[in-house]
């Protein structure tokens, strides 16, 4: 088994907003290994952003709080260090990718000067030196005349071109660990799959350790080693990849995976999860899919399950073994 | 310019389906105006001489990437917007040629549902009253029996009674697009355009809200024409697709032709680019990936508009626009170097 360079224990993090207390991490505890591609998946409000913000401290606080947990990264344990610290491990020793590049980049500077900025503060690299890094940066992430486009400003590039650049920057410190949060959602299929086609063959070149969080199953299925399913502020679910999609043991992961239509065969009945998801203000009391699961037995609306070990790096947090429909 | 779809080889191959649009050289050019004097300088080609019908009762998916003219196309044929070009039939009626009267007494019989139903439901009204609109407007019931008319529309659509005199607010995504729906369905229309309908939705409700449509379209004999980005899904709902790519039709056939055995490179690159949730599938998968952005609507490359990005393209592509053909039964094509498999060939 390869190094674990991130490790996060029970975390938990909560909102005291003016409707009442958000909960909305409630124990996320994973780990991620050295050149590991982890895929976080779930819907929305499940917890994948304030999971991975919670992490740097890029939540609002407040009203935000972490109100337990750990992250460690090597030495370090991230939640109990200072902002000072934290700014420096952020866009140095870990990179984050946003979902929307314009809220990200800055609109009056160029792509170029973004780029050695980020260099400037996290390495003792000289300016000119910097400046070469930045073209070869844009040039590494399949940005053609990268020289050239050093000079543009964010709104002169299209969608695709700026989370390229998001890459870059993410990249330029060579860090040990890159957080992508839904980093092609807004953007059409077609440059979606350029840019997976790009992360593909940078994970081959760089073997940076990646989080790429995604509310679409099938975006990480060809990218991840392992993947995790959140639902109401909790993993759910983790399993090595092939076994999420082939043997996926909680019910809302197979649910999730029977909603979904198939783009390679022919129209077979979707089988939707009935209900909503859950409401974050009440604190959960028991397993917060319980009022949309169909195995649900007693315990599941009084006890939240814990984690069932199924095999080695397969653990579903579910009181039902669901192929007996007994209890576990 | 070379869309030629006649109606002589379009009833041919309808084999006696009922056409209920029918559209004809759409065009739809939207003016770039600049300077004090708002002088027109260019236009955006939309949508720019497309050609297809809609037979009663199918579900016509229309899919392509942002800014390629879906919702211009929905919203022209129904009259929410003005052509600037061509012809569109609804019923056999001429509907470009209607008067403001005319329309109006049309309108119940065409509907539509909106991408982000938070966007399109008043917040200020009640379920009842967004539900019962078109009821006041179009139809000539008495309230009490709007009312029950309201009544039963909610219980269609899966929503209870007592949400009536609830607010759009207090309701989830997937059950504001219920009532949508709801709204849609109110007058007994033949036909609905339904823009991107579940695409706001969480995966786990897209299917509630789809399964409903499909439920609705069989118990009310609806058409659909579906507009989504989401080609997995349209593969799911759809009967026949047509694939735009910057304000033109580029492929239109049958859902299993198009998916199976797609003919433009287009729609090949673009299924190539959908995920599979599959691993296994994935890493075995041969991949086309496109190069570059799509180019501007208001600047569309000359020939065929995707030459730019196509990995077939030669020098034909520049200058020609390439004509929209039949190349199967119910498969038009509007590509200079598609071509059928060499069996097919052979077989004539
Ligand atoms: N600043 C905030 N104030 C109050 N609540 C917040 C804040 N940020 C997040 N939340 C709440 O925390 C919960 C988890 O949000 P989070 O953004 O992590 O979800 P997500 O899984 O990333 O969803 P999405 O797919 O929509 O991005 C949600 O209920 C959200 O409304
Ligand atoms: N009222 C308008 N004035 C000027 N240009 C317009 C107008 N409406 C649409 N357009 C332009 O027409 C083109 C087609 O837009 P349309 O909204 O039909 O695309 P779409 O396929 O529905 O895209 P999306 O998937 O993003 O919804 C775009 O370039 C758009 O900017
Ligand atoms: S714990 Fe119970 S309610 Fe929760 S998912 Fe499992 S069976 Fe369903
Ligand atoms: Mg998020
Ligand atoms: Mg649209």
């Amino acid at each position: 088994m390869t190094d674990v360079v991130l490790d996060v224990e029970d975390l938990h993090t909560r909102f005291l907003t003016a409707d009442g207390v958000v909960h909305a991490v409630n124990g996320v505890s994973f780990d991620l290994h050295a050149g590991e591609f982890l895929g976080v998946v779930g819907e929305s409000g499940s917890g994948k952003s304030v999971t991975m913000m919670s992490l740097l401290k890029l939540i609002p606080m407040p009203p935000g709080e972490i109100t337990a947990g750990e992250a460690n990264f090597g030495d370090d344990n991230l939640i109990e260090m200072d902002h000072e610290a934290l700014r420096d491990i952020r866009g140095g020793r870990i990179g984050f990718i946003f979902q929307d590049p314009m809220t990200s980049l800055n609109p009056v500077i160029t792509v170029g000067k973004q780029i050695t900025e980020a260099l400037l503060e996290h390495t003792d690299m000289s300016k000119s030196a910097a400046k070469t890094r930045a073209a070869d940066l844009l040039d590494l992430v399949g940005i053609p005349d990268a020289a050239q486009r050093l000079k543009n400003y964010p709104h002169e590039m299209s969608g695709g071109m700026r989370q390229r650049v998001m890459i870059a920057i993410a990249l330029a410190c060579s860090p040990e660990v890159i957080i992508a949060d839904e980093p092609t959602t807004a953007l059409d299929v077609t440059i979606q799959a350029q840019i997976i086609e790009q992360v593909r063959k940078l994970r081959e070149e760089l073997g940076t350790a990646v989080i790429w969080i995604t509310h679409d199953l099938a975006v990480v299925a060809g990218l991840a080693d392992r993947v995790l399913v959140m639902y109401g502020g909790r993993i759910v679910e983790e399993a090595k990849v092939d076994v999420l999609y082939s043997n996926p043991q909680h019910p809302y992961t197979r649910g999730l995976l029977g909603s979904l239509p198939r783009l390679d065969q022919k129209g077979h009945e979707l089988t939707s999860i009935e209900g909503q998801p859950p409401n974050l203000l009440t604190k959960p009391v028991g397993c917060s899919f319980a009022p949309r699961c169909e195995f649900a037995i007693d315990k599941c609306r009084t006890e939240m399950p814990d984690y069932y070990e199924l095999a080695i790096g397969h653990r579903v947090a579910c009181h039902v073994n669901l192929d007996t429909g007994e209890p576990r | 310019m070379t869309a030629e779809l006649t109606d002589a080889t379009v009833e041919n191959d309808a084999d006696e389906r009922e056409v209920i649009v029918r559209v004809r050289s759409l065009e739809r050019h939207f003016p770039i105006r600049k300077g004090i004097l708002k002088r027109q300088v260019g236009s955006v080609k939309a949508v720019d001489d497309i050609s297809f019908d809609i037979y009663k009762g199918e579900t016509l998916g229309l899919v392509g990437e942002s800014g390629s003219g879906k919702t211009t196309t929905g919203r022209v044929i129904l009259r929410l917007d003005d052509a600037t070009g061509g012809d569109i039939e609804f019923e056999g009626v001429d509907l470009l040629g209607l008067d403001h009267k005319a329309l109006r007494a049309l309108r119940p019989k065409m509907q539509t549902i909106f991408q982000d139903p938070h966007a399109s439901l008043n917040p200020r009204m009640t379920v009842a009253s967004i539900v019962g609109e078109p009821l006041r407007e179009h139809s000539k019931l008495r309230s009490a029996e709007q009312k029950a008319r309201i009544d039963e529309l909610l219980e269609i659509v899966g929503l209870a009674p007592d949400h009536a005199n609830r607010y759009p607010h207090e309701f989830s995504g997937g059950q504001r697009q219920r009532i949508g729906i709801a709204r849609a369905i109110a007058l007994n229309p033949e036909f609905i355009v339904c823009d991107e309908p579940i695409a706001a939705l969480d995966v786990s409700i897209q299917a509630q809200v789809v399964n409903l449509m499909e439920k609705l379209q069989k118990e009310l004999g609806l058409t659909y024409l579906f507009i989504s980005h989401d080609l997995s899904m349209v593969r799911h709902v759809a009967d026949r697709v047509a694939v735009m790519y910057l304000g033109k039709i580029v492929e239109l056939a049958g859902v299993d032709d198009l998916y199976d055995r797609p003919l433009h490179p287009y729609t090949k690159a673009l299924q190539s680019a959908v995920p599979l949730p599959d691993p296994i599938l994935e890493n075995m998968r041969d991949r086309t990936i496109l190069e570059g952005d799509i180019p501007s609507p208001s600047n569309p490359p000359s020939g065929c508009r995707f030459r730019t990005r196509c990995p077939i393209a030669q020098e034909q592509c520049k200058s020609e626009v390439p004509e929209f053909r039949e190349m199967r039964s119910g498969q038009w094509v509007a590509c200079h170097f598609a071509e059928l498999d060499s069996q097919e060939n052979a077989g004539g």
